[in-house]
């Protein structure tokens, strides 16, 4: 069974999202992702600056098998993406949560945080794949 | 709903993440595909591949039949228990498969091909068997594990008899034969020693389970993938198929020309195409920059022109990706890949890049 942080925001395409409190969010993606995706060797996060629409393709994680997109759960700036991936992408499988973040935005509407799932909304996603 | 090996049970308990592959419900991996990848390469790994299909030929004009049938030449067999790798071609010399062929004696050959091409393989081969003194039976009853790495060998004769042991070790590379209870071929699709076990399916979960207790990684179809890639060995369906000659695969190597009397099936078409100068090349590819080659992805040559990947993946051992492509003629050292519209720098090299767990590549 994965891990579903109870204080995490989550999308239909697995990315999870963290509410920083201050107009910012984490983003990376779900235990359950990582673990469908398998050993994770390369991940292309976007670049500082850049503005995205909540839906558009950001980044991408590939594993040995496939590449898979990653998508802004959010619209905003892109203010941050994790240096550390670079040269150790395998971070996403091991922490998913923590040290495997994926990128931060700068939200344009805090409100939208809401319409997001919650942790149970997002485990009854996933069950409805199984 | 899919087949299942005599060893799925196995798959399960060992916690595998099974997927459909040819019909088959196989192991992909069993929790790291590159874990296993590693220790395939550093110690023994063993891997389900009783999905590939096991043929026995038999009869007095066993060989003149196979002569006729592979680009290959049975002929070159005089030893006993010796296997050859070669394509099975259609009249226009394209790839209806690849194979290896065991020598047994001159009416007795075993004949393994890949489990996706299963029918049409069995279909095209019944229909030419026809005009020989020979028949083909499917071994449906026995099972295939394949053990591999450096340690394998040692590992997999520690289970058997000390004469069978010994038979075991005897065997040269590229040599199987019946050993006891077991066919043991000292062959593999991983670049590593080891060997190919046949083995009466009811058996064939003691054995994996065994082999699981002497310390033998189970290894899935994800590190199959890799470790084959690595060793510079093609896949049927990727990097070859009926629309495919083995002139542009890198399989020159196993078309036997001489003697030039053996009018063996797709000949005259390659006897053409190989007066041709404008054959594409199968080439080895490291990627220069951070990314992964993948299968269709374009190869861009330094003069405009352009190839493309048919296989191409991360390589656990090398820590960057590899892939072997199809291009035109004339390809440069350097090349560019097109990956998500950028286009990344690529190196041209030589295969194998990785052989018995070593670095090919400067």
């Amino acid at each position: 069974m994965s891990n579903i942080p109870a204080d995490l925001r989550y999308t239909n395409s697995h990315e999870w999202v963290r509410d920083n409190g201050d107009g910012t969010v984490t983003v990376g993606i779900t235990d359950h992702a990582q673990e469908q995706l398998g050993d994770l060797v390369f991940v292309e996060t976007p670049e500082i600056g850049n503005t995205v629409e909540a839906g558009d393709a950001c980044a991408v994680v590939e594993s040995v098998k496939a590449a898979s997109d990653i998508y802004a759960p959010l619209s905003g700036e892109i203010i941050e993406a994790n240096p550390d991936l670079t040269d150790t992408p395998e971070l996403v499988n091991s922490d998913p949560y923590g040290a495997g973040w994926i990128f931060q935005i700068r939200i344009e509407d805090e409100d939208a945080l809401e319409e997001l799932h919650s942790a149970e909304a997002y485990e009854a996603v996933i069950a409805e794949e199984e | 709903m899919s087949q299942r090996t005599a060893l799925h049970a196995q798959h399960l308990e060992a916690g595998a993440k099974m997927v459909d592959f040819a019909g088959w419900d196989m192991p992909i991996h069993y929790g790291s595909q590159i874990e296993e990848h590693h220790q395939v390469r550093r110690d023994a790994g063993m891997f389900d591949v009783s999905h590939m299909v096991i043929l026995d030929l038999e009869g007095s004009q066993a060989k003149d039949f196979l002569r006729k049938l592979l680009a290959n030449d049975v002929a070159r067999l005089r030893d006993p228990g010796k296997a050859l790798y070669s394509c099975m071609l259609n009249p226009e010399g394209g790839v209806i498969d690849d194979l290896i062929v065991y020598y047994l004696s001159d009416t007795q050959y075993r004949i393994v091909v890949n489990a996706g091409t299963r029918e049409k393989d069995i279909a095209w081969m019944q229909k030419q068997v026809q005009t020989f003194d020979a028949s083909l039976t499917e071994r449906s009853d026995l099972s295939m594990i394949a053990v591999q790495g450096p340690h394998a060998r040692e590992k997999m004769a520690a289970l058997l008899p000390d004469a069978d042991a010994e038979a075991a070790l005897g065997l040269g590379v590229f040599f199987g034969r019946q050993i006891g209870d077991l066919f043991i071929a000292r062959t593999g699709y991983t670049g590593e020693d080891g060997f190919e076990v046949m083995v009466a399916n009811e058996q064939a979960a003691d054995l994996w389970n065994r082999l699981r207790d002497a310390g033998v990684q189970p290894t899935g179809l994800g590190a199959r993938d890799t470790l084959r890639l690595e060793a510079g060995m093609n896949l049927y369906g990727s990097d070859m198929d009926e629309s495919i000659s083995p002139l542009e695969a890198g399989l020159n190597w196993t078309i036997a020309w001489e003697p030039a009397d053996r009018d063996f099936i797709g000949r005259s078409a390659l006897e053409q195409q190989r007066q041709r100068d404008d054959l594409r090349r199968f080439v080895g590819l490291v990627l220069e920059e951070r990314g992964v080659l993948r299968g269709h992805q374009k190869v861009i040559l330094p003069d405009g022109s352009e190839g493309e990947i048919t296989s191409g993946s991360f390589s656990p051992t090398l820590g960057r990706a590899i892939a072997m492509a199809r291009v035109p003629g004339s390809i440069e050292d350097r090349v560019e890949v097109e990956i998500r519209g950028k286009h990344l720098s690529a190196r041209r090299v030589k295969m194998p890049f990785v052989r018995n767990g070593k670095s090919l590549i400067d």
